[in-house]
Protein backbone atom coordinates (compact mmCIF):
# COMPACT_ATOMS: atom_id res chain seq x y z
CA UNK A 1 0.00 0.00 0.00
CA UNK A 2 1.08 3.11 -0.68
CA UNK A 3 -0.27 6.66 1.36
CA UNK A 4 -0.16 10.13 1.03
CA UNK A 5 -0.55 11.74 4.26
CA UNK A 6 -0.71 15.59 4.92
CA UNK A 7 -2.05 17.10 7.95
CA UNK A 8 -1.98 21.21 8.23
CA UNK A 9 -3.40 21.02 11.84
CA UNK A 10 0.06 23.33 13.17
CA UNK A 11 2.40 23.92 10.07
CA UNK A 12 1.92 21.76 6.67
CA UNK A 13 3.47 18.02 6.24
CA UNK A 14 3.04 15.86 3.67
CA UNK A 15 4.56 12.23 3.58
CA UNK A 16 4.76 8.94 1.39
CA UNK A 17 5.09 5.50 2.64
CA UNK A 18 5.29 2.89 0.61
CA UNK A 19 6.84 -0.50 2.00
CA UNK A 20 10.15 0.37 3.19
CA UNK A 21 10.33 3.86 1.05
CA UNK A 22 9.52 7.15 3.29
CA UNK A 23 9.57 10.78 2.41
CA UNK A 24 8.69 13.67 4.09
CA UNK A 25 8.57 17.31 3.77
CA UNK A 26 7.02 19.36 7.18
CA UNK A 27 7.09 23.39 8.02
CA UNK A 28 6.22 24.87 11.13
CA UNK A 29 4.89 27.71 9.39
CA UNK A 30 1.72 28.04 10.50
CA UNK A 31 0.94 30.90 8.21
CA UNK A 32 1.60 29.54 4.79
CA UNK A 33 -0.24 26.12 4.18
CA UNK A 34 -2.17 27.01 0.94
CA UNK A 35 0.96 28.08 -0.38
CA UNK A 36 3.33 25.01 1.01
CA UNK A 37 0.90 21.94 -0.03
CA UNK A 38 1.20 21.96 -3.51
CA UNK A 39 4.67 21.30 -4.12
CA UNK A 40 5.18 19.66 -0.73
CA UNK A 41 3.36 16.62 -2.43
CA UNK A 42 5.10 17.16 -6.07
CA UNK A 43 8.48 16.92 -3.78
CA UNK A 44 7.49 13.69 -2.03
CA UNK A 45 6.39 11.62 -4.77
CA UNK A 46 9.36 12.61 -6.53
CA UNK A 47 12.14 12.17 -4.04
CA UNK A 48 10.00 8.52 -3.48
CA UNK A 49 10.70 7.95 -6.89
CA UNK A 50 6.74 7.62 -7.43
CA UNK A 51 3.99 8.64 -10.18
CA UNK A 52 0.91 10.27 -8.38
CA UNK A 53 -0.53 6.87 -9.91
CA UNK A 54 1.15 5.26 -7.24
CA UNK A 55 -0.63 6.36 -4.24
CA UNK A 56 -3.49 4.25 -3.48
CA UNK A 57 -4.70 5.79 -0.34
CA UNK A 58 -5.03 9.70 1.12
CA UNK A 59 -5.00 9.98 4.90
CA UNK A 60 -5.61 13.54 6.19
CA UNK A 61 -5.18 14.94 9.71
CA UNK A 62 -8.81 15.96 10.80
CA UNK A 63 -7.10 18.43 13.68
CA UNK A 64 -7.76 19.96 15.94
CA UNK A 65 -6.32 22.65 14.87
CA UNK A 66 -6.89 26.42 13.60
CA UNK A 67 -9.31 26.03 11.26
CA UNK A 68 -8.01 27.82 8.10
CA UNK A 69 -5.17 26.18 7.75
CA UNK A 70 -6.73 23.04 8.58
CA UNK A 71 -9.11 23.10 6.01
CA UNK A 72 -6.06 23.81 3.31
CA UNK A 73 -4.77 19.89 3.86
CA UNK A 74 -8.47 17.97 4.15
CA UNK A 75 -9.10 19.96 0.86
CA UNK A 76 -6.16 18.86 -0.61
CA UNK A 77 -6.42 15.12 0.56
CA UNK A 78 -10.07 14.72 -1.06
CA UNK A 79 -9.42 16.60 -4.25
CA UNK A 80 -5.67 14.68 -4.37
CA UNK A 81 -8.48 11.00 -4.17
CA UNK A 82 -11.00 12.52 -6.47
CA UNK A 83 -7.81 13.12 -9.12
CA UNK A 84 -6.79 9.67 -9.21
CA UNK A 85 -10.20 7.91 -8.38
CA UNK A 86 -8.69 6.38 -4.36
CA UNK A 87 -10.12 6.29 -0.91
CA UNK A 88 -9.66 9.16 1.26
CA UNK A 89 -9.32 8.61 5.28
CA UNK A 90 -8.92 11.03 7.89
CA UNK A 91 -7.90 10.73 11.76
CA UNK A 92 -7.55 13.06 14.45
CA UNK A 93 -4.06 14.46 14.14
CA UNK A 94 -3.37 13.83 17.61
CA UNK A 95 -3.44 10.21 16.88
CA UNK A 96 -0.02 10.55 15.07
CA UNK A 97 1.78 12.60 17.90
CA UNK A 98 0.47 9.38 20.64
CA UNK A 99 1.50 6.42 18.36
CA UNK A 100 4.25 4.33 19.71
CA UNK A 101 3.52 5.51 23.15
CA UNK A 102 2.04 4.02 25.66
CA UNK A 103 -0.33 6.50 27.89
CA UNK A 104 0.17 9.85 26.99
CA UNK A 105 -1.90 13.31 26.88
CA UNK A 106 -1.56 14.79 23.88
CA UNK A 107 -2.08 18.82 23.77
CA UNK A 108 -1.58 21.42 21.44
CA UNK A 109 -2.45 25.03 20.84
CA UNK A 110 -5.50 26.03 18.93
CA UNK A 111 -4.60 29.36 19.22
CA UNK A 112 -7.03 32.13 21.37
CA UNK A 113 -5.20 31.27 24.61
CA UNK A 114 -6.45 27.51 24.30
CA UNK A 115 -5.10 23.96 23.99
CA UNK A 116 -6.98 20.77 22.69
CA UNK A 117 -6.05 17.28 24.44
CA UNK A 118 -6.62 13.62 23.52
CA UNK A 119 -5.91 11.27 26.10
CA UNK A 120 -4.56 8.00 24.73
CA UNK A 121 -3.24 4.29 26.24
CA UNK A 122 -1.62 2.18 23.64
CA UNK A 123 -2.32 4.39 20.72
CA UNK A 124 -6.32 3.81 21.53
CA UNK A 125 -7.75 7.10 22.24
CA UNK A 126 -9.13 7.16 25.81
CA UNK A 127 -11.36 10.72 26.08
CA UNK A 128 -10.95 13.84 23.93
CA UNK A 129 -10.50 15.95 21.92
CA UNK A 130 -11.40 18.44 23.98
CA UNK A 131 -10.79 22.49 24.44
CA UNK A 132 -9.10 23.80 27.74
CA UNK A 133 -6.62 26.37 28.80
CA UNK A 134 -3.30 26.68 30.21
CA UNK A 135 -4.37 27.13 33.82
CA UNK A 136 -7.21 23.96 33.73
CA UNK A 137 -5.67 21.59 31.59
CA UNK A 138 -4.11 19.87 34.71
CA UNK A 139 -7.94 20.04 36.29
CA UNK A 140 -9.42 18.62 33.04
CA UNK A 141 -6.59 15.78 32.48
CA UNK A 142 -5.34 12.84 34.92
CA UNK A 143 -1.75 13.70 34.02
CA UNK A 144 -0.07 11.42 36.33
CA UNK A 145 -2.01 8.79 34.36
CA UNK A 146 -1.32 10.58 31.05
CA UNK A 147 1.58 11.98 30.77
CA UNK A 148 1.25 15.39 28.79
CA UNK A 149 3.19 15.10 25.06
CA UNK A 150 2.72 18.64 24.16
CA UNK A 151 3.41 18.55 20.37
CA UNK A 152 4.39 21.59 18.33
CA UNK A 153 3.82 19.78 15.06
CA UNK A 154 2.64 16.89 13.67
CA UNK A 155 4.41 14.61 11.23
CA UNK A 156 2.59 13.25 8.06
CA UNK A 157 4.68 10.28 8.36
CA UNK A 158 3.21 9.52 11.81
CA UNK A 159 0.05 9.99 10.68
CA UNK A 160 0.16 7.91 7.86
CA UNK A 161 1.68 4.74 10.03
CA UNK A 162 -0.84 5.81 12.44
CA UNK A 163 -3.87 5.63 9.74
CA UNK A 164 -2.29 2.43 8.46
CA UNK A 165 -2.62 0.60 11.60
CA UNK A 166 -5.96 1.42 12.17
CA UNK A 167 -6.97 0.65 8.15
CA UNK A 168 -4.94 -2.69 8.95
CA UNK A 169 -7.39 -3.49 11.95
CA UNK A 170 -10.55 -2.56 9.71
CA UNK A 171 -11.65 0.65 11.48
CA UNK A 172 -13.63 2.81 9.20
CA UNK A 173 -12.17 6.42 8.82
CA UNK A 174 -13.98 7.93 5.66
CA UNK A 175 -15.71 10.42 7.90
CA UNK A 176 -14.45 13.71 7.11
CA UNK A 177 -15.39 16.20 9.21
CA UNK A 178 -12.81 18.70 10.95
CA UNK A 179 -12.62 18.20 14.30
CA UNK A 180 -13.58 22.34 15.04
CA UNK A 181 -14.18 22.13 18.56
CA UNK A 182 -15.31 25.49 18.10
CA UNK A 183 -19.18 26.83 16.54
CA UNK A 184 -18.12 30.14 14.15
CA UNK A 185 -17.51 32.84 15.65
CA UNK A 186 -20.82 34.59 14.50
CA UNK A 187 -24.22 36.34 16.05
CA UNK A 188 -27.16 36.47 14.84
CA UNK A 189 -27.85 40.20 13.89
CA UNK A 190 -29.74 42.35 16.65
CA UNK A 191 -31.47 44.25 14.33
CA UNK A 192 -29.83 47.70 12.79
CA UNK A 193 -28.36 50.37 14.80
CA UNK A 194 -30.17 53.38 15.19
CA UNK A 195 -28.92 56.83 12.78
CA UNK A 196 -31.34 59.16 13.80
CA UNK A 197 -31.35 61.24 17.26
CA UNK B 1 -3.87 21.64 -30.63
CA UNK B 2 -7.79 20.72 -29.86
CA UNK B 3 -9.37 23.40 -27.56
CA UNK B 4 -8.09 23.00 -23.93
CA UNK B 5 -10.12 20.62 -21.65
CA UNK B 6 -9.89 22.99 -18.09
CA UNK B 7 -11.58 22.42 -14.76
CA UNK B 8 -12.04 25.64 -12.65
CA UNK B 9 -12.43 25.83 -8.98
CA UNK B 10 -14.34 28.83 -7.07
CA UNK B 11 -14.61 29.40 -3.54
CA UNK B 12 -13.89 33.44 -2.84
CA UNK B 13 -17.15 33.73 -1.01
CA UNK B 14 -20.27 32.03 -0.07
CA UNK B 15 -20.30 29.60 -3.41
CA UNK B 16 -18.44 26.29 -3.97
CA UNK B 17 -18.32 25.83 -8.21
CA UNK B 18 -16.86 24.08 -10.35
CA UNK B 19 -16.97 23.90 -13.60
CA UNK B 20 -14.92 22.09 -17.37
CA UNK B 21 -15.05 23.41 -20.68
CA UNK B 22 -13.32 22.95 -23.60
CA UNK B 23 -12.17 25.83 -24.72
CA UNK B 24 -15.28 28.28 -25.34
CA UNK B 25 -17.64 25.51 -24.90
CA UNK B 26 -19.44 25.06 -21.26
CA UNK B 27 -19.40 21.25 -20.09
CA UNK B 28 -20.53 21.61 -16.63
CA UNK B 29 -20.99 24.85 -14.24
CA UNK B 30 -21.54 22.96 -10.36
CA UNK B 31 -22.59 25.18 -7.77
CA UNK B 32 -23.61 24.82 -4.40
CA UNK B 33 -24.39 27.54 -2.06
CA UNK B 34 -23.92 28.33 1.99
CA UNK B 35 -26.24 31.19 1.17
CA UNK B 36 -29.13 29.95 3.40
CA UNK B 37 -26.56 29.23 6.48
CA UNK B 38 -25.75 32.90 6.45
CA UNK B 39 -29.50 34.05 6.50
CA UNK B 40 -29.72 34.57 10.13
CA UNK B 41 -26.65 36.28 10.30
CA UNK B 42 -28.01 38.78 7.42
CA UNK B 43 -24.72 38.78 5.76
CA UNK B 44 -21.87 36.26 4.28
CA UNK B 45 -20.17 35.06 7.52
CA UNK B 46 -16.54 33.74 5.95
CA UNK B 47 -15.91 31.16 8.73
CA UNK B 48 -19.47 29.51 8.09
CA UNK B 49 -18.47 30.00 3.95
CA UNK B 50 -15.08 28.37 4.40
CA UNK B 51 -16.55 25.19 6.37
CA UNK B 52 -18.90 25.10 3.50
CA UNK B 53 -16.55 25.05 1.00
CA UNK B 54 -14.94 22.14 2.25
CA UNK B 55 -18.16 20.20 2.50
CA UNK B 56 -19.32 21.08 -0.41
CA UNK B 57 -15.71 20.28 -2.01
CA UNK B 58 -16.14 16.28 -2.91
CA UNK B 59 -19.48 16.39 -3.78
CA UNK B 60 -19.41 19.46 -6.56
CA UNK B 61 -15.90 18.09 -8.06
CA UNK B 62 -17.89 14.56 -8.33
CA UNK B 63 -21.11 16.08 -9.86
CA UNK B 64 -19.46 18.33 -12.53
CA UNK B 65 -17.69 15.39 -13.47
CA UNK B 66 -20.37 13.32 -13.95
CA UNK B 67 -22.02 16.74 -15.98
CA UNK B 68 -18.95 17.00 -18.20
CA UNK B 69 -18.60 13.39 -18.93
CA UNK B 70 -15.06 13.08 -19.30
CA UNK B 71 -12.37 11.45 -17.82
CA UNK B 72 -9.60 13.65 -14.64
CA UNK B 73 -6.98 12.30 -17.27
CA UNK B 74 -8.13 13.90 -20.34
CA UNK B 75 -7.95 17.69 -18.54
CA UNK B 76 -5.59 19.55 -19.74
CA UNK B 77 -5.14 21.98 -16.74
CA UNK B 78 -6.90 23.10 -13.53
CA UNK B 79 -8.07 26.75 -12.89
CA UNK B 80 -8.86 28.49 -9.24
CA UNK B 81 -9.74 31.48 -8.33
CA UNK B 82 -7.11 32.88 -6.27
CA UNK B 83 -8.52 36.33 -5.12
CA UNK B 84 -10.09 38.63 -4.70
CA UNK B 85 -12.10 37.00 -1.65
CA UNK B 86 -11.93 35.81 1.31
CA UNK B 87 -8.81 34.34 2.74
CA UNK B 88 -10.22 31.69 4.21
CA UNK B 89 -12.72 30.38 1.67
CA UNK B 90 -10.30 31.02 -1.50
CA UNK B 91 -8.06 28.67 0.14
CA UNK B 92 -9.96 25.78 0.58
CA UNK B 93 -10.03 26.16 -3.39
CA UNK B 94 -6.45 26.92 -3.45
CA UNK B 95 -5.61 24.11 -1.78
CA UNK B 96 -8.13 21.60 -3.58
CA UNK B 97 -7.00 22.79 -6.83
CA UNK B 98 -2.83 22.34 -5.98
CA UNK B 99 -3.44 18.63 -5.00
CA UNK B 100 -5.48 17.83 -7.98
CA UNK B 101 -3.26 19.45 -10.29
CA UNK B 102 -0.44 17.54 -8.97
CA UNK B 103 -2.78 14.29 -8.98
CA UNK B 104 -3.76 14.51 -12.73
CA UNK B 105 0.06 16.05 -13.11
CA UNK B 106 -1.31 18.74 -14.74
CA UNK B 107 -0.54 22.64 -14.77
CA UNK B 108 -2.37 25.14 -12.41
CA UNK B 109 -3.69 28.49 -13.24
CA UNK B 110 -4.35 30.75 -10.26
CA UNK B 111 -6.64 33.28 -11.61
CA UNK B 112 -8.38 36.22 -11.05
CA UNK B 113 -11.75 36.41 -9.93
CA UNK B 114 -13.05 39.54 -11.18
CA UNK B 115 -11.68 38.87 -15.17
CA UNK B 116 -13.01 35.24 -14.12
CA UNK B 117 -16.51 36.94 -14.33
CA UNK B 118 -15.48 38.89 -17.59
CA UNK B 119 -14.23 35.24 -18.87
CA UNK B 120 -17.72 33.99 -18.38
CA UNK B 121 -18.58 35.75 -21.08
CA UNK B 122 -16.35 33.71 -23.52
CA UNK B 123 -19.25 30.89 -22.82
CA UNK B 124 -21.40 32.04 -24.62
CA UNK B 125 -24.40 29.96 -26.05
CA UNK B 126 -24.88 31.88 -29.44
CA UNK B 127 -21.02 30.65 -30.55
CA UNK B 128 -20.04 34.67 -30.88
CA UNK B 129 -16.20 35.81 -29.64
CA UNK B 130 -15.91 37.36 -26.54
CA UNK B 131 -16.02 40.84 -28.15
CA UNK B 132 -13.22 43.90 -26.72
CA UNK B 133 -12.81 46.77 -25.61
CA UNK B 134 -15.48 46.11 -23.30
CA UNK B 135 -16.15 48.04 -20.00
CA UNK B 136 -17.58 45.46 -17.35
CA UNK B 137 -19.17 45.80 -14.76
CA UNK B 138 -19.24 43.45 -11.68
CA UNK B 139 -21.62 43.82 -8.72
CA UNK B 140 -22.09 41.45 -6.10
CA UNK B 141 -22.32 41.28 -2.65
CA UNK B 142 -18.82 40.93 -2.32
CA UNK B 143 -17.06 43.51 -5.21
CA UNK B 144 -18.41 46.49 -6.90
CA UNK B 145 -15.99 47.16 -9.58
CA UNK B 146 -16.39 48.91 -13.01
CA UNK B 147 -12.93 47.71 -15.48
CA UNK B 148 -11.54 48.50 -18.71
CA UNK B 149 -10.81 45.56 -20.50
CA UNK B 150 -9.05 45.58 -23.52
CA UNK B 151 -7.48 42.20 -23.61
CA UNK B 152 -8.67 39.23 -21.17
CA UNK B 153 -4.50 38.14 -20.32
CA UNK B 154 -2.17 41.56 -20.23
CA UNK B 155 -4.83 44.66 -20.33
CA UNK B 156 -7.11 44.33 -17.58
CA UNK B 157 -8.16 47.74 -15.79
CA UNK B 158 -9.72 48.69 -12.69
CA UNK B 159 -11.51 52.25 -13.48
CA UNK B 160 -13.18 52.13 -10.39
CA UNK B 161 -14.93 49.97 -6.87
CA UNK B 162 -16.47 50.61 -3.97
CA UNK B 163 -14.91 52.48 -1.27
CA UNK B 164 -16.95 51.51 1.07
CA UNK B 165 -20.05 48.59 0.75
CA UNK B 166 -20.56 46.33 -1.92
CA UNK B 167 -23.74 47.23 -3.98
CA UNK B 168 -25.12 43.11 -2.69
CA UNK B 169 -24.33 44.24 0.83
CA UNK B 170 -26.49 47.15 0.65
CA UNK B 171 -29.21 45.60 -0.75
CA UNK B 172 -28.87 43.26 2.52
CA UNK B 173 -28.63 45.85 5.25
CA UNK B 174 -31.56 47.83 3.43
CA UNK B 175 -33.25 44.70 3.26
CA UNK B 176 -32.92 44.33 6.93
CA UNK B 177 -33.60 47.70 7.78
CA UNK B 178 -37.34 46.98 6.33
CA UNK B 179 -37.49 43.07 8.04
CA UNK B 180 -37.18 41.70 4.66
CA UNK B 181 -35.26 38.82 4.30
CA UNK B 182 -31.79 37.74 3.71
CA UNK B 183 -30.46 37.98 0.26
CA UNK B 184 -31.69 41.56 0.35
CA UNK B 185 -31.46 41.75 -3.62
CA UNK B 186 -33.97 39.65 -4.99
CA UNK B 187 -36.76 40.68 -1.87
CA UNK B 188 -36.27 44.21 -2.80
CA UNK B 189 -36.55 43.73 -6.00
CA UNK B 190 -40.18 41.84 -5.29
CA UNK B 191 -41.52 44.38 -2.89
CA UNK B 192 -40.28 47.94 -5.14
CA UNK B 193 -42.91 46.18 -8.05
CA UNK B 194 -45.57 47.95 -6.07
CA UNK B 195 -43.70 50.77 -5.17
CA UNK B 196 -42.95 54.77 -6.90
CA UNK B 197 -39.13 54.88 -7.52
CA UNK B 198 -39.50 58.43 -7.22
CA UNK B 199 -41.46 58.75 -4.34
CA UNK B 200 -38.16 59.28 -1.89
CA UNK B 201 -35.35 61.05 -3.24
CA UNK B 202 -32.28 59.28 -1.65
CA UNK B 203 -28.23 60.20 -2.54
CA UNK B 204 -26.62 59.43 -5.19
CA UNK B 205 -23.18 58.42 -3.61
CA UNK B 206 -19.95 60.07 -5.47
CA UNK B 207 -21.71 61.55 -8.06
CA UNK B 208 -21.06 65.27 -6.95
CA UNK B 209 -18.65 67.44 -9.49
CA UNK B 210 -16.36 67.61 -6.84
CA UNK B 211 -16.89 63.84 -5.84
CA UNK B 212 -16.40 62.94 -9.52
CA UNK B 213 -12.76 64.71 -9.47
CA UNK B 214 -11.11 62.15 -7.09
CA UNK B 215 -13.93 59.31 -7.54
CA UNK B 216 -14.75 59.63 -11.32
CA UNK B 217 -16.37 55.55 -11.54
CA UNK B 218 -15.91 54.53 -7.75
CA UNK B 219 -19.03 54.07 -5.92
CA UNK B 220 -20.29 54.54 -2.47
CA UNK B 221 -23.52 53.04 -0.70
CA UNK B 222 -22.79 53.91 3.21
CA UNK B 223 -24.66 57.01 2.70
CA UNK B 224 -27.63 55.61 1.05
CA UNK B 225 -28.05 52.96 3.59
CA UNK B 226 -27.70 55.59 5.95
CA UNK B 227 -30.34 57.84 4.59
CA UNK B 228 -32.68 54.78 4.26
CA UNK B 229 -32.01 53.89 7.56
CA UNK B 230 -33.20 57.36 8.74
CA UNK B 231 -36.15 57.87 6.51
CA UNK B 232 -37.69 54.77 8.07
CA UNK B 233 -36.66 55.68 11.56
CA UNK B 234 -38.28 59.40 11.01
CA UNK B 235 -41.14 58.47 8.57
CA UNK B 236 -44.26 58.89 10.19
CA UNK B 237 -46.50 56.78 7.10
CA UNK B 238 -43.57 54.38 5.97
CA UNK B 239 -43.95 52.88 3.01
CA UNK B 240 -42.05 49.55 2.24
CA UNK B 241 -42.36 49.29 -1.51
CA UNK B 242 -41.56 53.00 -1.66
CA UNK B 243 -38.76 52.81 0.13
CA UNK B 244 -37.31 49.82 -1.75
CA UNK B 245 -38.44 50.92 -4.99
CA UNK B 246 -36.74 54.60 -4.34
CA UNK B 247 -33.39 52.63 -2.78
CA UNK B 248 -33.13 50.43 -5.56
CA UNK B 249 -33.45 53.20 -8.24
CA UNK B 250 -30.48 55.34 -6.25
CA UNK B 251 -28.44 51.76 -6.56
CA UNK B 252 -29.64 51.14 -10.53
CA UNK B 253 -28.87 54.98 -11.56
CA UNK B 254 -25.49 54.93 -9.84
CA UNK B 255 -24.53 51.94 -11.32
CA UNK B 256 -25.79 52.20 -14.35
CA UNK B 257 -24.85 55.83 -15.10
CA UNK B 258 -21.28 55.36 -14.07
CA UNK B 259 -20.94 52.23 -16.23
CA UNK B 260 -22.57 54.30 -19.09
CA UNK B 261 -19.71 57.48 -18.99
CA UNK B 262 -17.29 54.89 -18.61
CA UNK B 263 -17.74 53.35 -22.39
CA UNK B 264 -18.92 57.01 -23.52
CA UNK B 265 -15.38 58.52 -22.09
CA UNK B 266 -13.05 55.73 -23.21
CA UNK B 267 -14.98 55.10 -26.68
CA UNK B 268 -16.05 51.52 -25.82
CA UNK B 269 -19.09 50.57 -27.20
CA UNK B 270 -19.78 47.42 -24.86
CA UNK B 271 -20.82 46.70 -21.89
CA UNK B 272 -20.50 43.29 -20.24
CA UNK B 273 -22.70 43.07 -16.98
CA UNK B 274 -21.65 40.45 -14.31
CA UNK B 275 -21.61 39.28 -10.58
CA UNK B 276 -25.00 38.02 -8.79
CA UNK B 277 -26.54 41.75 -8.71
CA UNK B 278 -26.57 41.52 -12.46
CA UNK B 279 -30.19 39.48 -11.95
CA UNK B 280 -31.60 42.45 -10.24
CA UNK B 281 -34.58 43.75 -12.68
CA UNK B 282 -34.54 47.32 -12.22
CA UNK B 283 -30.53 47.28 -12.60
CA UNK B 284 -30.90 45.07 -16.08
CA UNK B 285 -33.55 47.14 -17.70
CA UNK B 286 -31.93 50.31 -16.66
CA UNK B 287 -29.16 49.26 -17.90
CA UNK B 288 -30.61 48.36 -21.23
CA UNK B 289 -32.42 51.46 -21.19
CA UNK B 290 -29.23 53.81 -21.64
CA UNK B 291 -27.15 51.40 -23.40
CA UNK B 292 -29.46 51.47 -25.82
CA UNK B 293 -29.51 55.58 -26.30
CA UNK B 294 -26.26 56.22 -26.36
CA UNK B 295 -25.73 53.04 -29.05
CA UNK B 296 -23.61 51.01 -26.53
CA UNK B 297 -24.23 46.65 -26.77
CA UNK B 298 -24.92 45.59 -23.67
CA UNK B 299 -24.05 41.57 -22.52
CA UNK B 300 -25.73 39.58 -19.89
CA UNK B 301 -23.91 36.33 -19.63
CA UNK B 302 -27.22 34.00 -17.74
CA UNK B 303 -27.76 34.08 -14.21
CA UNK B 304 -25.58 30.20 -13.39
CA UNK B 305 -22.33 32.50 -15.29
CA UNK B 306 -22.98 35.83 -13.89
CA UNK B 307 -22.99 34.85 -10.02
CA UNK B 308 -19.96 33.22 -8.50
CA UNK B 309 -19.18 29.92 -10.49
CA UNK B 310 -16.67 27.50 -11.62
CA UNK B 311 -16.90 27.48 -15.55
CA UNK B 312 -16.34 31.22 -15.54
CA UNK B 313 -12.68 30.36 -13.89
CA UNK B 314 -12.32 27.24 -15.94
CA UNK B 315 -13.08 29.93 -19.44
CA UNK B 316 -10.74 32.26 -18.23
CA UNK B 317 -8.00 29.52 -17.56
CA UNK B 318 -9.01 27.99 -20.75
CA UNK B 319 -8.04 31.16 -22.63
CA UNK B 320 -4.75 32.03 -20.96
CA UNK B 321 -3.76 28.27 -22.15
CA UNK B 322 -5.27 28.75 -25.35
CA UNK B 323 -2.74 31.96 -25.32
CA UNK B 324 0.34 29.68 -24.17
CA UNK B 325 0.53 32.04 -21.02
CA UNK B 326 2.95 29.60 -18.87
CA UNK B 327 1.22 28.28 -15.68
CA UNK B 328 1.49 29.56 -12.09
CA UNK B 329 4.02 28.35 -9.45
CA UNK B 330 2.62 25.54 -7.62
CA UNK B 331 3.82 27.65 -4.68
CA UNK B 332 1.52 30.83 -4.74
CA UNK B 333 -0.70 32.76 -2.27
CA UNK B 334 -4.28 33.60 -1.97
CA UNK B 335 -4.88 37.02 -2.18
CA UNK B 336 -7.88 38.72 -0.69
CA UNK B 337 -7.20 41.94 -2.49
CA UNK B 338 -5.64 40.78 -5.73
CA UNK B 339 -5.58 43.82 -8.26
CA UNK B 340 -7.41 43.20 -11.42
CA UNK B 341 -4.14 43.90 -13.54
CA UNK B 342 -2.86 40.41 -12.12
CA UNK B 343 -4.96 38.12 -14.52
CA UNK B 344 -3.17 34.80 -13.47
CA UNK B 345 -0.15 34.45 -11.24
ZN1 LIG C 1 -17.86 37.45 -7.86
Amino acid sequence: MTILAIDTSLGTSVAVVRDGVVAERSTADARSHAEHIGSFIAEVLAEANLSPKDVDTVVVGLGPGPFTGLRVGIAAGIAFAVGRGIPVAGISSHDAAARDRESCCVVTDVRRRELAWTTYRDGVRVAGPALTTESTLATDVDLAEFPEVRAAAISALDLARAASDRLARGDDLSRLTPLYLRAPDATPGSGPKRVSQ
Amino acid sequence: MTEPLVLGIESSCDETGVGIVRGRTLLANVIASSMEEHAVFGGVVPEIAARAHLEALRGTLDAAMREANIRLDDIDAVAVAAGPGLAGALMVGVGAAKALAVSLGKPLYGVNHLVGHVGADMLRQDGGEIELPTVALLVSGGHTSLLLVNDLVNDVRLLGETIDDAAGEAFDKVARLLALPYPGGPHIDRVATDGDPAAIRFPRGLTLPKDLERHRYDFSFSGLKTAVARHVETSEALSIPDVAASFREAVADVLTRKAVAACLEHGVPRLLLGGGVAANARIRALAEERCSDNGIELRVPPLALCTDNGAMIAALGAHLVARGIAPSPLDFAVDSTLPVDVVSL
